[in-house]
């Protein structure tokens, strides 16, 4: 069976649009009948996901893949990078200015959100070039 | 179950009107008509109010059926007050109501002000980080049922106003009168259609508790010719806490408490269900769900425009007591205000149950939408070319159904010509002149 995929470009300057790719791969993963469970898993991750992308890095892309038997997403940026990776992956460390928390972001749990949601994750980065994350979540039973 | 609203053949053009704004893509044209997908329609009535040659119209009871009962009982929704001119007092129409052959009136609202106090208890007896959603509106228990599965869970356990305001009203006119329960006819007066299927096929009884839904532009324009505004019987039994129910923010302002969001109109219920499954409106406690614009004053059913009667009501409010209905815990028989049924998940949007075959189909989909034009011109009969792709997919519609695929084929069978005398404006590849 050949894996579905699903792309979007996730716009670094618009906070209204972050949440569209999100909406979208629900919508998808509904048709496909995957447990609701799987997919608020799935739409958690993709959200925290695309909110990151737009805060530290002016967008990215977003992929996902889904297989019968798990969905995988890749967040690709060319953002500033992660020094601190394990650092980051802390419940409430944030590198977010002043201005982006008053806008209530930036609590320190984007990534430890997406750790949490998901069954498995990577995050791989390198100052200077960009970050890619990626989160894998095995499959319920078709609801 | 059947839909409350239905289709009127020779009205209907088979434009595409409805199709392309029906929240839930239930509607397709088929022979020059629109024809309604009931296990996807909501009853939410957009189509009635959009519809530019009133081909749609909502399925309710007719008065006749109050000849069926030895004995008769109104429930007017409060969003009833907020439809009549110069009205100071609701007893007025209350009165109006035994005018026009009613043997007793039970206001909804009082149904409410039971339901706001146990919904209260109920908040504060959960552990932080419940959210409680309304399950007042049947359009949006529906929408929740067909589409956002995971907040079947969330919704409210007991029943609406209207059907505690039935039992009571039944329990007290059996007591009085000493007839059987089915010798008693209890009507309710509905703003939408919506509640007409919520009181024949409830979502969340296993047997309806009210026998009748009637509209109530029809009850006002009786009303109008029998109501007396001189000497009405002091017949309400409610107060700004109950009425308030009629518009949206009202049954959440009776909560006493500022962790609630109060949304109304489809598009805005899905945005906000699709933000709180993603995460991301944390430590919300309850949610007021209302499908039409403003509340249950903006139904279909009824005659005002919604802001004007929400006015009148505010108004009306100002003369009333806060709440005439308290519950008291011990005499409380919670059995009554619980629904007997678990709101049932309806999966309409998935493509099988197989997800292999779903998988598949999905690709066929995706393969087709990239091949029609995008323009979403509804001339298919389907609402956009994506639905169209998922119809081919299904069987239910073929790829020639759209009109510039046939157009294309034209081209090419042909042979010769430019592209553009076969293609409409948008499609033409010609410089502008």
């Amino acid at each position: 069976m050949e894996k579905i995929h699903l792309h979007y470009e996730v716009d670094g300057d618009n906070f209204m649009a972050a949440g569209e790719a999100s909406c979208d791969m629900k919508r998808v993963l509904k048709q496909l009948g995957f447990d609701s469970e799987t997919i608020r898993r799935a739409s958690i991750c993709m959200y925290e996901g695309e909110i990151n992308m737009v805060i530290h890095a002016d967008g990215g892309t977003a992929d996902v893949y889904v297989e019968t038997s798990r969905i995988e997403i890749v967040l690709t940026d060319s953002g500033p990078g992660i020094e601190d990776v394990s650092q980051a992956m802390q419940r409430g460390f944030s590198t977010a200015t002043q201005s982006i928390r008053e806008l209530g972001f930036g609590a320190g749990m984007g990534l430890p959100n997406m750790e949490q949601y998901s069954d498995w994750m990577d995050v791989s980065s390198e100052v200077g070039v960009g970050t890619t994350v990626t989160v894998r979540i095995a499959l319920g039973e078709t609801a | 179950m059947e839909n409350a609203v239905a289709l009127i053949k020779d009205k209907c053009k088979g434009c595409t009107t409805c199709i392309k704004q029906c929240p839930t893509e239930a509607i397709r044209v088929r022979r020059g008509m629109a024809r309604i997908l009931k296990e996807r329609c909501i009853d939410c009535g957009l189509c009635i109010r959009v519809c530019p040659h009133h081909a749609k119209k909502a399925v309710y009871d007719s008065f006749e059926r109050l000849k069926d009962f030895k004995y008769t009982v109104a429930l007017p929704a409060p969003a009833l007050y907020g439809q009549f001119h110069n009205l100071e007092d609701v007893n007025v129409i209350l009165t109006g109501l035994l005018k026009l052959g009613f043997d007793r009136v039970y206001e909804v609202s009082k149904g409410a002000e039971m339901i706001s106090e146990l919904t209260r208890m109920e908040l504060s007896d959960a552990p932080d980080g419940t959210l409680v959603v309304s399950s007042a509106c049947p359009a949006a228990v529906r929408l929740i049922c067909t589409r956002f599965p995971k907040l079947i869970g969330n919704l409210a356990r007991h029943v609406a106003p209207m059907e505690i305001a039935a039992v009571h009203a039944r329990e007290e006119a059996m007591a009085e009168t000493g007839l059987r329960h089915e010798e008693i006819g209890v009507f309710f007066i509905t703003p939408c259609p919506a509640k007409v299927t919520g009181i024949h096929a409830p979502e969340h009884l296993h047997q309806p508790v009210i026998d009748g839904a009637l509209s109530m532009a029809e009850v006002y324009k009786k009303l109008l010719g029998v109501m007396d505004r001189e000497n009405p019987l002091p017949l309400s039994q409610s107060g700004i806490v109950g009425v308030g129910w009629a518009s949206t923010g009202g049954e959440s302002a009776a909560l006493l408490q500022d962790r609630y969001l109060a949304v109304d109109g489809i598009e805005n219920i899905i945005a906000v269900l699709e933000d709180i499954e993603d995460g991301k409106i944390p430590r919300l406690k309850f949610l007021e769900l209302n499908a039409c614009n403003q509340g249950c004053v903006g139904g279909c059913l009824t005659v005002e425009n919604p802001y004007v009667a929400k006015g009148r009501i505010r108004r009306l409010r100002k003369f009333m007591p806060v709440s005439r209905n308290q519950l008291n815990p011990e005499a409380l028989k919670m059995e009554k205000f619980l629904s007997d049924k678990h709101f049932e998940s309806a999966p309409v949007w998935q493509l099988a149950a197989d997800r292999t075959l779903a998988m598949e189909l999905y690709q066929k989909i995706s393969t087709l939408t990239a091949l029609l034009p995008g323009l979403d011109c509804s001339s298919c009969g389907t609402p956009s070319c994506r639905a169209l792709a998922e119809d081919v997919a299904l069987g239910f519609a073929s790829e020639e159904d759209c009109i510039f695929r046939v157009r294309e084929r034209m081209q090419y069978m042909t042979g010769t010509g430019d592209a553009d005398e076969y293609l409409p404006p948008p499609f033409r590849k010609g410089q502008d002149e």
